[in-house]
């Protein structure tokens, strides 16, 4: 986790950055007087954290959250409970310290912002697998464009110079090879698992020994294609 | 007898690390008589709205420093100071005299 503390209290800094060190996961890149030199800073680095103080002269952090432009997760740092309460309507705000800030409860935070970082990850995960689901791939078969839906081909087999491309419902024939489509492909959804064949994993029904039945069809999997299944499964 | 200034709390976030606490405490050496030169200032020149800004950053200190009370007042005193009330001064330059013996004392 790369941070950035903002404070104009030196002392105040100091304690926060002691704090991070001793948690293995934390990495504090730069230290801020003002909000001016972060906001500046922001414009060419990324971090996934801010410790921010409110009560800062010229710029306040208030007045430095309405100004970052699409700002990381922020932990307000404060001596006023009352002016964290103000600001933490922002979403992007996952908690605020009282200082001075206890160890105990700097671990609390932790755990909160570890919750949060996870649920920021399922969350663009699960907007990649949308994104996935709405995509689709045009295919030239005897100079018509056929538009197919990704979530709709259940997998793909190299044949010769052609491929076969199997969906719910049909199969096409298309002179092309399983190198070009693979690129063609969201990986979050396909997989190839043999060299003659890429399947759409979300449609297996079962694992048996080495093959992987989808539908009616039972695909061969390849020994050295099989880590890379296996880790992608969602295993109990 | 009136709370006195201690170390616990650094000691606590450093772990014992040593070097953090002689960094922090002339940290503390440094900000705090400037801080409190900038208070004693404003509050001569009657500008009581900056006054109260400093003691908000004071007030941070002297919870650094396990002066609980000191705290507590300094909370009501920054409050009373934006409203133009001044009569808890007194009691607060006790508890900043008794910070900068403290400093004098580590140092």
């Amino acid at each position: 986790m790369r941070c950035i503390i903002v404070d104009d209290e030196a002392s105040a800094r100091a304690i926060v950055s002691e704090l991070c060190k001793a948690i293995p996961e934390m990495e504090v890149v730069a230290e801020f007087p003002n909000a001016l030199e972060a906001l500046k800073f922001l414009k060419h680095e990324t971090v996934d954290l801010i410790f921010l103080d409110i009560h800062m002269p010229k710029l306040t952090g208030v007045d430095f959250i309405e100004m970052a432009n699409d700002p990381p997760k922020i932990v307000l740092t404060t001596s006023d409970k009352e002016f964290a309460i103000e600001a933490y309507g922002y979403e992007f705000i996952v908690d605020y310290l009282v200082k001075p800030i206890t160890y105990e409860r700097f671990q609390k935070c932790i755990i909160k912002l570890n919750n949060a970082f996870r649920q920021l990850a399922t969350e663009q995960t699960e907007n990649q697998l949308m994104q996935a689901e709405d995509e689709d791939l045009y295919i030239n078969i005897d100079r018509r464009l056929i538009k197919l839906k990704f979530h709709d081909i259940l997998l793909i087999e190299a044949q010769g110079d052609y491929i076969e491309i199997k969906t719910q419902h049909k199969q096409y024939r298309v002179h092309s090879t399983l190198k070009k489509i693979k690129e063609k492909l969201p990986q979050s959804r396909f997989l190839q698992i043999h060299r003659s064949f890429i399947i759409n994993f979300t449609q297996i029904i079962d694992i048996q020994d080495n093959s992987v039945l989808i539908q009616r069809s039972v695909i061969p999997i390849s020994r050295s294609n099989r880590p890379e299944l296996m880790q992608r499964l969602n295993l109990l | 007898m009136a709370e006195q200034p201690n170390l616990d709390y650094i000691k606590e976030i450093s772990g014992g690390n040593e070097d953090f606490e002689k960094k922090f405490l002339t940290i503390i050496q440094t900000e705090f008589p400037k801080e409190k030169n900038d208070y004693l200032e404003n509050l001569e020149s009657d500008n009581l709205e900056e006054s109260a800004k400093i003691v908000h950053k004071i007030k941070h200190k002297l919870g650094i420093l396990g002066l609980t009370g000191g705290y507590k007042l300094a909370i009501k005193y920054e409050e009373d100071l934006k409203y133009g009330d001044t009569k808890l001064k007194e009691e607060f330059k006790q508890i900043l005299k008794s910070v900068e013996e403290f400093i004098l004392k580590i140092a």
